[in-house]
């Protein structure tokens, strides 16, 4: 294994500490320091991806973030898709693949797909696999044109976090802008957070050999971090990216920390009041044919490779350029030993001090690269005079681009600042900042280290004055000359007939000229519905290095100015971002936990079936014994309620206590029903509606007192109907005197219920009387049961004699506990919320959710009478007046015979007239397995249904239509002599 | 996420509250004066501006405090927090 490429000195990389890792199934070397990148270079491998669409041989184009061609896939514990193969630092065991080829880059079985590139242009798709249907080749496009596979399972070890943080200052970068600004501001004292997304800080300037002070550039770096180091009002994070800014100055940051391996990211949600934005540049490409071979190279990359990873990515370099920054470059290449053999600048001119590298570089002036050669690595260009048209080939291995530098605008975009072109810099720059917020350095357009350094002092003076504070003057540092930035743009080269279908604009997304062209010829001619319809600058990379050159192909198109073309909206995340760093560690069971009762872990070890029944309580569903299958369980339960006795836990029920000198005023105002004629400890049930006349929730108020009430509540419903009371005392009636206090948790509850319900209360042992007149039904007693202080409600869920037994939450098992052993001479059964369910429909009480479906009223529940005509005012009653004056037939609740006694409808399953494929007149709301009737049953809600008992309906199934007899929605104890026994 | 300023609790993250929609006037003692074309406008119209609008919202995990604040639907930028104001619509 040779690293044939790596330098003999120089470099950030620890050369004593040699890492092995495999990459597509092979085993490599590189040093601890590297990237991915850096060590397959290192290693002389130049294919490593497989182009998205047309399966084109690719290499690596750039060095960090802005990577837009070599995509990795990351194998094993640690499965993680679609990384920028110069973001992943190589660790002992790591295991990467490319994505989009198989079985490896050099021999991908799909590469056929480039000799058809010219049949598959833009929209291709959309207009071709339209008939019958893009669903039928979904599949199979989707298996060519991709990216990495998503993992099937999550992350097998380590976690996820998140920490939130305030500020004063946020500066995002450590290149030498922020630097400069954070030793600025830090000496004012101020709380700052300094965020940088490289190993180290330093960003452009790492490993340059510029000097500033008089002393190499790294020296500079060591020497201000070490400064900084010595405020303890400056906090500091590498290897963490800010991706994304929010309102009010919100910037959320992605941290992922090397020293602690187990921890995959730790995402920090800072607030700060001030953000300086020191994100430097990003170099954009240049637009020729064939200009994506594997050994084409941003130029920058070139120089931090060499600089940085000391790592030569080409024997023969050429550079093809449109500014002058190529130049820093191949001097920085000279430094370290290595020869440049040629430059090819479009401009017809540049500067003397720009220019001078070394006697041996060509540099050719009014020249561009017309295409290249070479297949699986480049090995020469075609260069023409843009004077004469005279062109030549130049041999090279490696070609750098430089198209210009684009400020990354990224976060003050996201925090919605306004761009303005530079027409001197061909680019787009921060204009006016819509938060607190500041781009400085580079990231504000200032592209030699000058005026960085200028920039970012005026601006920390600014940030200063704005905070009202200061800190002593420091002076510009002085650094070695340098040339300004010029730069001529050149959107485009024009090469032989087809280049533009073979000169990419967007590398990731294999987007071409031609692309672009077809678009506008189609009328697709904003940027944004370019990019739509070609997907230019979308992606992993979000044409970081692509997109100003396809604003420049539209606006060349179009014969417009690029300023008039305008961008593309910048989205947040500014980098791909783990779905895990999202979530960090609010998981669905922690973010949302299940509520429990105190009978949980009774019920778990009984052999309760436990799910989610709404509000995350977590409550059994049926108690299978061994052998029984899912509607014995349920029969068997069902039977024991009506036949002899059984329970269940109520705990869930949302219970409130009400108090105060309006606290009858209040339920008044709620429900439909009067209440004020209410005694104390009796009860009434009641319908609770919002102000719209719709149904919100039902359930039993008990007087305990005077200005005294304890309301019962739905269990899903228990949060919304506190919302709803909480808003309208606060609100609309803040000067009532009445409280509201949820006691949901604080009280459990026991409920017994069926024929032999009393027998079971009586060898419990009360001390009251439980003798049907002496305690009847829809009144409470407050006694002991089975010596345990209670409070016991003679109310019934199940239309069988129930007593509610309702005590401290700490003493619900022991309750529990002590009925079982009293129930066992009765063949006490536990029920679970399917019985529970089987036996309210039965019965047809509504449940919510089912019947009570948000378009309900209580008249279409046939509740009329709940409707008080006594009362001037509740909420919802003038809604209904005005909807019923329409006088439209509602669909309205009703029972369902099936013909067939043993047929089982879906619920909501659509009824239709007489079966047939028209618009639904209704649809089945609830069916069940009556245990009474031996059959099966079920409840509607049908248009104008009250009328239409006796008649049929027909249910309109996925295999047949059943027809069914409407009756009345009550299939057992239609007068209710069972619960009030 | 919304950085809110509870009367009581002072500025908290968005996640503790509960968006309580537009602000509206406090139901009327007596609906009997009202015609029904304007009880069904108070009912079922939200004011929908792009700009500043009065909002209810509830400090449910904090203090409990329902509130009144102004909040600009473009911007985000909210401020006259818990004056109790309401929306007359």
């Amino acid at each position: 294994m040779g690293t044939e490429m790596r330098l003999a000195k120089g470099g950030r990389i620890d050369r004593k500490k040699p890492i092995r890792f495999q990459f597509n199934n092979r085993f490599w070397s590189g040093f601890e320091g590297d990237t991915l990148a850096s060590a397959l270079l290192a290693n002389h491998v130049c294919l490593t991806a497989r182009s998205f669409k047309y399966h084109r041989p690719r290499g690596i184009m750039g060095v960090g973030i802005e990577e837009p061609s070599s995509l990795v896939e990351l194998v094993g514990d640690e499965s993680c898709g679609n990384l920028p193969i110069t973001t992943v630092p190589i660790k002992e065991g790591l295991k990467a693949k490319s994505v989009n080829c198989w079985p490896s880059p050099e021999r991908d079985l799909m590469s056929i797909a480039q000799l058809f590139s010219g049949l598959i242009p833009a929209a291709f798709y959309y207009k071709t696999f339209k008939w019958p249907n893009w669903h039928l080749f979904e599949p199979s496009i989707r298996r060519a044109a991709g990216l990495a596979e998503a993992p099937v399972r999550p992350i097998s070890a380590g976690h996820y976090e998140t920490r939130h943080d305030h500020y004063d200052v946020l500066i995002v970068g450590a290149g030498v802008a922020g630097l400069t600004a954070a030793l600025r501001i830090a000496s004012a004292g101020l709380r700052t957070l300094i965020v940088d997304d490289g190993p180290e800080p330093g960003g452009m300037l790492i490993g340059q050999s510029i000097e500033i002070e008089g002393s190499p550039a790294d020296q500079w770096i060591a020497g201000t971090v070490d400064e900084l180091s010595g405020y303890d009002n400056v906090a500091w994070l590498q290897n963490a990216t800010a991706w994304g800014y929010r309102e009010q100055n919100l910037v959320i940051i992605a941290e992922k920390n090397p020293d602690q391996p187990m921890l995959h990211i730790r995402t920090h949600r800072i607030r700060a009041g001030k953000v300086i934005i020191a994100t430097g540049a990003i170099e954009r490409s240049l637009v020729f044919s064939h200009n994506d071979r594997p050994g084409i190279m941003m130029s920058s990359a070139i120089g931090t490779y060499v600089t940085r990873y000391a790592v030569k990515p080409g024997n023969r370099i050429a550079l093809f350029t449109n500014n002058s920054s190529a130049y820093s470059v191949a001097r920085e290449l000279s430094v370290a030993g290595i020869k440049v053999a040629a430059i090819i600048d479009s401009r017809l001119q540049i500067g003397d001090a720009e220019g001078f590298i070394d006697d041996e570089t060509r540099i050719l002036t009014g020249h561009e690269v017309t295409t290249t050669f070479g297949r699986s690595r480049i090995r020469g260009i075609r260069v023409r005079d843009r004077t004469t048209g005279a062109s030549q080939r130049i041999d090279c291995d490696l070609l750098g681009v430089s198209g210009g530098w684009n400020p990354t605008t990224h976060l003050f975009s996201q925090s919605r600042g306004k761009l303005e072109y530079d027409s001197d810099l061909e680019a787009f720059v921060p204009g006016v900042a819509a938060q607190d917020c500041i781009c400085i350095g580079s990231a504000a357009g200032k592209f030699t280290l000058k005026s960085c350094m200028e920039d970012a002092l005026l601006n920390a003076q600014s940030v200063l004055r704005q905070l009202d504070t200061s800190a002593p003057a420091s002076l510009i540092p002085s650094c070695s000359p340098e040339p300004e930035y010029a730069i001529q743009a050149l959107w485009s080269v024009r090469g032989k007939s087809g280049y533009e279908s073979r000169s990419f604009v967007d590398i990731q997304n294999d987007v071409t000229l031609a692309d672009i062209q077809l678009a506008i010829r189609e009328g697709f001619d904003s940027v944004e519905h370019v990019k739509r319809y070609t997907t230019a600058g979308m992606g992993i990379d979000q044409g970081k290095t692509g997109n100003i050159n396809v604003i420049g192909a539209i606006s060349a198109q179009l014969g417009v100015l690029p300023q008039d073309t305008g961008t593309t909206t910048f989205r947040s995340p500014f980098v791909p971002v783990d779905f895990g760093s999202l979530a960090g560690n609010r998981e669905q069971s922690v973010s949302l936990p299940y509520r429990h009762t105190p009978i949980t872990q009774w019920n778990r070890e009984y052999g309760a079936c436990m799910y989610e029944a709404g509000a995350r309580w977590q409550r059994p569903g049926y108690y299978p014994r061994p052998g029984e299958s899912f509607q014995q369980t349920v029969n068997r339960e069902c039977e024991a309620v009506r036949y002899h006795v059984g329970i269940y836990d109520g705990s869930p029920l949302g219970k409130f206590e009400i108090k105060g000198n309006n606290a009858l005023q209040l339920i008044e105002l709620l429900y439909t029903r009067s209440f004020s004629s209410l005694k104390n400890g009796m009860g009434r049930y009641g319908i609770m509606l919002t102000d719209d006349g719709l149904i919100l929730d039902d359930g039993i108020t008990f007087k305990l007192g005077e200005n005294h009430y304890l309301m019962s509540t739905s269990t899903v419903h228990a949060d919304e109907v506190y919302r709803h009371i909480e808003m309208l005392l606060q609100i609309h009636r803040p000067q009532w005197d009445v409280r509201i206090t949820p006691v949901t948790t604080q009280w459990s509850n026991a409920t017994i219920c069926g024929p032999m319900a009393r027998e079971l209360m009586a060898a419990l042992g009360t001390d009251f009387d439980i003798d049907s007149e002496a305690f009847p039904f829809m009144t409470m007693r407050q006694g002991n049961v089975a010596g345990i202080p209670a409070r016991i409600f003679r109310v019934s869920f199940t239309g069988e004699l129930s007593f509610e037994i309702n005590v401290w939450s700490r003493h619900a098992l022991e309750l529990w506990k002590k009925i079982m052993q009293a129930g066992k001479a009765f063949d006490l059964t536990p029920i679970g919320s399917e019985a529970n369910h089987v036996l309210r429909v039965e019965k047809g009480f509504l449940s919510l959710g089912h019947e009570v479906d948000g378009t309900a009223d209580p008249y279409d529940l046939g509740m009329g009478w709940i409707m008080s005509r006594a009362k001037a005012d509740y909420l919802g009653r003038r809604a209904i007046k005005i909807r019923r004056s329409a006088e439209q037939p509602r669909r309205e609740m009703v029972g369902l015979l099936m013909d067939d006694k043993d047929k089982m409808v879906d619920e909501n399953a659509p009824i239709t007239p007489e079966g047939k494929p028209l618009p639904s007149e209704g649809f089945v709301s609830a069916c069940v397995w009556s245990v009474v009737h031996n059959r099966s049953i079920a409840l509607a809600l049908l248009s104008n249904g009250r009328n239409r008992i006796g008649q049929k309906a027909f249910i309109r199934m996925k295999q047949e239509v059943v027809q069914a007899e409407i009756v009345e929605p009550c299939f057992h104890d239609p007068e209710g002599q069972r619960l009030r026994s | 996420m919304l950085n809110i300023p509870c009367p009581y609790c002072g500025n908290r993250n968005e996640s503790e509250f509960i968006h309580g929609g537009p602000a509206k006037a406090a139901r009327p003692e007596d609906l009997a004066e009202i015609p029904d074309a304007d009880w069904v406008h108070y009912l079922t119209v939200p004011r929908n501006v792009v700009g500043p609008i009065n909002e209810f919202w509830w400090h449910v995990k904090g203090c409990g405090k329902w509130f009144t604040l102004t909040r600009n639907t473009l911007t985000h930028e909210i401020n006259d927090s818990g004056q109790g104001c309401t929306d007359g619509d």
